[in-house]
């Protein structure tokens, strides 16, 4: 098989498993067995085309071309490889999860749970394969609409509400922000094509770079940048297993992948170093790290903490690439993937704390660690990688960020990172500590042990993967060599 | 020319006005007819003051012997025959406008246009 | 001469003949055979018009074979073809939807006179688009308002009675207005060829000195075809018009009779004044402002209806003036955008108004709260209008989008930055009122009392189909109306 066709494959086999699982609506073992080879057959695709030769020399495949000189092209590129890797693996994981989840917990709607899922990962494996910005863009809307149903999956009022913050923040900014840049840089450059070195160096007015920038940061609402953070809490309303691909994985990973392809493919480092605009999204993604985990610290629901700290820690890829050195932007696509895995552990831990304990509160959780100790022991390992700790899969990534700093010199950056690790530290460790050495408050009013098996299995398998992360992360440093500005 | 001697489109002019306001300030869904009618009709005398020339006659041959004096000057036809076209449509128009009102007072009883809103509004 | 050189007449005469006859046998069923077949012809015709124009050339035909400036001619180019193959497109595909539909709101000895009218109208539309005669365009408006307004009265609720009536007073005004226009401009050139007047005014100078009587002939039109567009503030008819006309009359005109208007608008203004000219700017300018109001009044007027029919009737308004401003760019591209939008929106409107059809002959009617639940109950429709809902929005893929982009590109080519950020407003003000009707489709529970509410029938659901798959084929390759529409374009900046 060519290299092109398997890259296509990558967005149809998702989608015809959509419509596998669809049809197999009535036979729910049928349907679930559908989902798990789907997910097992996107992974071993994207292993299939890292492992060839000629996978990162491709010309861009064409698909369609709804307008003369606006096409929907895929390129392969080293971070979209590593995103399309990570999520096909953790979809995979995740639906060994879901199972437990949605029988443990008798959901209604499961077809429509798991048809939406695969659409989504369908649109993610867009995102990750786009060739241009309008790709880009009409994937990130699919995202968006496939998302929807997930988020609202419970159907009742909070979730409607959920669902309107959800979808109004997102398709509001990507209308009206996203949208408008993409036009402009299209209008100027008269391509959007993502292109190494950036397309905009020398044609844009040096002025104008901190608007347009400014445009595409707040325009991609997937990266969470405060103030307009506000769909991913919201969003938590979604069953656990939802949040933790999508809003651990998929959705805000997508849109941190986007600022970084917009950063190094669209803007260029030159240009932005040279306009000294990159400034201001360091400071944007400072202000938004440190503020999210002072939230995170006053938050009892535990899926809104961890939502917080999602927000916190998403900012961190786009500080770590707004710095604009070979070493921050490796610990940025570093953290991608030791976020991924240690933020879906934490949901996934959450997730089934819910099920066998029908607990949703910090506060509730002294002492739970003698009943489930594996979901709190993965859930331990999570935390210390979230805080940068060894040896778990954070504390590599935030090295490199950190070695980032210091050979940019810059000392604030640092002062940030170091106090934010102070933060996360102070609303991780006490969960854990709870859960572990306190005794429990009051009898439980069932007595419960672990969640069902295939739950405990797919989070001690993430929080595995952190520390495996940990001890060979050469899988995602030799993909970020390959970056502009990092090698080369 | 003066202003005088425009004086039949000045009375297209007064007719259209004339009509126009019949339609805006009657409630009534008959006068309200009858006032489109009047404001179309200022559309007749517009055409038809446009083919007319002072002291032509009807653009026919006429045989030059039986005729005093040749005749130099024709009125244009067109106009006249698109007048008749429009007065067509015209008489069309209200025909359906009075088979609207018919069934307007079957449904609702009532041809005036404040009570018709009220009883939209009741229900 | 060959037969296609009687084309142009064939698609009005097909239609026009077909309509006695389907009162004449006095059985529903024939007649709608009849309107079926008529329909389908046309649609031919009208593709056998257009394959002929793209290939070989523009069409002329002269009525009883008197050549053009004296007899009325008939003149069909790449901007003629595109309307008719609208027009009679969505015709082909209302009528096989108008059996069940008109069944049940018309009462059964009244169906034959309503395919009948149906056919006057379809006819009446097609008239004004084949022919180059400006008093000839006039005769087939009226022809085909009048029948429109018989056919709003046949509406099953009395409401749709003072709708009809309001439309018919408005719209005879407007009528009136532009016969005014067409009297004034014979007054100045004597001619009512539309080729010929353009050369005419040309050659006599009176485009380039500041002639007074031309000025009010092009007030006059505009402001009549405005009202016959529903172009903003002139729009007061529309949404009664819409919301209580039966469902198939709405998608027929909601689809066709303000496109035909635009039309007229362009072949007026465009085509006649020509280009480059002072009066072209400053028409561009005059219009604008009505057509910014019109996306972003409407579209907010449209989020607090909750009659869904009378809402998407103000979205109709609002994309009246998407197509509007594209005209009021007076460039290439910014007409082309607006005549792909009159293709696009025919395809969106005319299946979201489908979905409406459906829904109300099961449910009854169509208030938000009958949307409660129809999510499960009839999820082929609401996906539907899911789909017709994505490509009013604009999202890409669909047909919605190619021509917002096509309008941001011509706003952007004469650099108006502020006019791209109200279109996508516009969007934006569209992806709310479109969500409120899915969010209640597919999450509010169905009412207590439990009808027996299925999946809408077949003969429903196929046209409906069609126009969902025409919006996302047309949205991946949109090169065959694309291409029409920049060739139209051309055309009309050119000047003739």
């Amino acid at each position: 098989m060519a290299t092109q066709t398997m890259i296509q494959l990558c967005i149809l086999l998702p989608a015809c498993g959509a419509l596998f699982i669809a049809a197999s609506s009535r036979f729910p073992n049928l349907r679930e067995g559908v989902t798990l080879a789907t997910a097992a057959g996107l992974f071993a695709l994207v292993c299939g085309i890292y492992l060839r030769p000629d996978a990162l020399h491709l010309a861009p495949i064409i698909l369609a071309e709804p307008l003369p000189g606006l096409q929907l092209q895929l390129t392969l590129e080293p971070l979209g490889l590593l995103f399309a890797g990570i999520a096909s693996l953790l979809w995979f994981i995740t639906s060994v999860y879901t199972i437990g989840y949605m029988r443990g917990n008798k959901e209604h709607n499961q077809t429509r749970l798991y048809v939406c899922f695969a659409i989504a990962l369908a649109s993610t494996m867009g995102i990750a394969l786009a060739g241009n910005l309008i790709t880009l863009f009409l994937f990130y809307e699919l995202l968006t609409l496939s998302t929807y149903p997930l988020v609202t999956h419970h159907q009742n009022h909070d979730a409607i509400v959920g669902g309107r913050y959800y979808l109004g923040i997102l398709i509001s900014t990507s209308v009206g922000l996203l949208l408008p840049a993409i036009i402009w840089t299209w209008h100027i450059a008269g391509t959007t094509t993502f292109t190494p070195g950036g397309i905009l160096a020398g044609v844009i007015a040096p002025s104008m770079v901190a608007l347009l920038l400014l445009m595409y940061a707040y325009g991609i609402g997937k990266a969470a940048l405060m103030p307009i953070h506000r769909w991913l809490p919201e969003a938590m309303v979604a069953p656990t297993p939802v949040s933790a691909l999508l809003h651990a994985v998929a959705v805000v990973k997508a849109g941190v992948f986007c600022m970084v392809k917009i950063v190094l493919y669209i803007f260029g480092a030159q240009l932005l170093t040279a306009t000294g605009t990159n400034t201001i999204l360091i400071a944007l993604a400072a202000f938004t790290i440190i503020s999210a985990s002072i939230i995170a610290l006053r938050q009892d629901n535990l899926k809104r903490r961890l939502a917080y700290s999602t927000i916190s820690q998403l900012s961190y890829i786009t500080l770590a690439v707004a710095i604009l050195t070979p070493l921050s932007i490796t610990g940025a696509v570093l953290h991608i993937a030791a976020h991924a895995f240690g933020k879906i552990t934490l949901f996934f831990a959450a997730g089934a704390i819910y099920t066998a304990a029908h607990k949703t509160k910090v506060s509730e959780l002294d002492g739970i660690g003698q009943r489930m100790p594996w979901t709190l022991g993965a859930f331990a390992i999570a935390s210390l990688s979230m805080i940068g700790l060894p040896p778990a899969a954070g504390f590599v990534s935030k090295w490199y960020i950190l070695q980032g700093a210091f050979s940019a010199d810059n000392v604030p950056i640092i002062a940030i990172l170091l106090l934010s690790t102070l933060l996360n530290a102070g609303y991780f460790v006490p969960i854990v500590y709870a859960a572990f050495f306190k005794k429990e408050t009051s009898p439980p009013t069932h007595p419960h042990g672990e969640a069902p098996w295939t739950m405990v299995i797919a989070l001690t398998t993430t929080a595995l993967l952190t520390l495996i992360l940990f001890f060979w992360p050469q899988i995602p440093l030799q993909l970020a060599a390959q970056l502009p500005g990092v090698g080369r | 020319m003066s202003w005088i001697g425009h004086y039949n489109y000045w009375a297209a002019i007064v007719l259209m006005m004339l009509g126009f306001y019949v339609v805006i300030s009657r409630g009534n869904l008959i006068k309200k007819l009858i006032g489109l009618n009047i404001f179309s009709t200022s559309v007749f005398l517009l055409y038809i003051s446009m083919g007319k020339i002072k002291d032509a006659t009807a653009p026919i041959l006429v045989d030059s012997t039986l005729a005093p004096t040749t005749v130099q000057v024709y009125s244009n036809p067109l106009p006249h025959v698109l007048i008749l076209t429009a007065i067509v449509v015209g008489v069309a128009t209200t025909a359906v406008g009075l088979a609207l009102t018919v069934r307007i007072h079957e449904r609702y009883g009532t041809i005036e246009e404040d009570e018709i809103r009220a009883k939209d509004d009741s229900l | 001469m060959t037969p296609s050189a009687h084309l142009p007449i064939i698609q009005v005469i097909i239609p026009l003949l077909a309509a006695p006859l389907c009162i004449i046998f006095r059985s529903k069923s024939v007649a709608w055979s009849v309107a079926l077949c008529a329909a389908w012809t046309s649609f031919a015709v009208s593709i056998l018009i257009a394959v002929h124009v793209s290939t070989i050339g523009s069409l002329g035909y002269d009525i009883g074979g008197w050549p053009a400036p004296w007899g009325i001619s008939y003149y069909i180019d790449y901007l003629n073809a595109f309307v008719l193959l609208i027009v009679s497109g969505i015709c082909a595909l209302a009528l096989p939807y108008a059996r069940l539909s008109v069944a049940q709101e018309i009462d059964s000895q009244s169906q034959p006179y309503f395919y009948s009218l149906l056919l006057v109208c379809f006819a009446g539309l097609l008239g004004i688009t084949v022919t180059g005669d400006a008093f000839n365009m006039y005769v087939f408006l009226e022809l085909s308002s009048l029948s429109a307004y018989a056919l709003i009265g046949m509406g099953p609720r009395r409401r749709a009675l003072t709708a009809a009536y309001q439309y018919l007073v408005m719209g005879t005004i407007g009528a009136t207005f532009i016969l005014i226009g067409i009297g004034l401009l014979y007054s100045l050139t004597g001619t009512l060829n539309i080729h010929d007047l353009a050369h005419q005014l040309r050659v006599n100078d009176i485009l380039s000195s500041d002639n007074r009587t031309l000025l009010t002939a092009f007030a006059f039109l505009t402001v009549g075809l405005s009202l016959k567009m529903a172009l903003f503030p002139l729009h007061l008819w529309l949404p009664n018009a819409y919301t209580y006309a039966p469902s198939v009359v709405t998608i027929f005109l909601a689809a066709t009779a303000t496109k035909v208007a635009i039309y007229m608008l362009l072949r007026f203004c465009f085509c006649i004044i020509g280009n480059g000219t002072i009066l072209q700017m400053t028409f561009g300018k005059i219009i604008l402002i009505p057509s910014l109001s019109a996306i972003i009044v409407a579209s907010i007027v449209a989020i607090f209806q909750y009659d869904i029919k009378r809402m998407l009737a103000y979205s109709s308004i609002a994309q009246i003036g998407y197509m509007i401003l594209g005209l009021s760019f007076a460039t290439t591209t910014g007409l082309t955008a607006g005549i792909l939008h009159m293709f696009n929106h025919a395809l969106m409107k005319g299946l979201l108004f489908m979905v409406m059809g459906a829904i109300s002959y099961r449910v009854g009617s169509v208030y938000l709260s009958d949307f409660r639940g129809l999510g499960k109950k009839m999820p082929w429709t609401m996906v539907a209008f899911v789909l017709g809902g994505l490509s009013l929005m604009g999202v890409p893929l669909t047909a919605g989008f190619i021509s917002k982009w096509y309008l941001i590109k011509a706003a952007l080519e004469i650099g108006w930055w502020d006019i791209v950020i109200l279109i996508l407003l516009g969007s934006l003000l569209a992806v709310i009122y479109i969500w409120r009707v899915v969010e209640t489709a597919y999450f509010n529970p169905a009412q207590e009392i439990e009808q027996e509410t299925g999946e809408a029938p077949l003969s429903l659901m196929i046209p409906m189909w069609i126009l969902v798959i025409a919006n996302i084929y047309f949205g991946i390759d949109s090169s065959i109306p694309l291409n029409l529409a920049h060739q139209a374009a051309k055309i009309l900046m050119g000047g003739l």
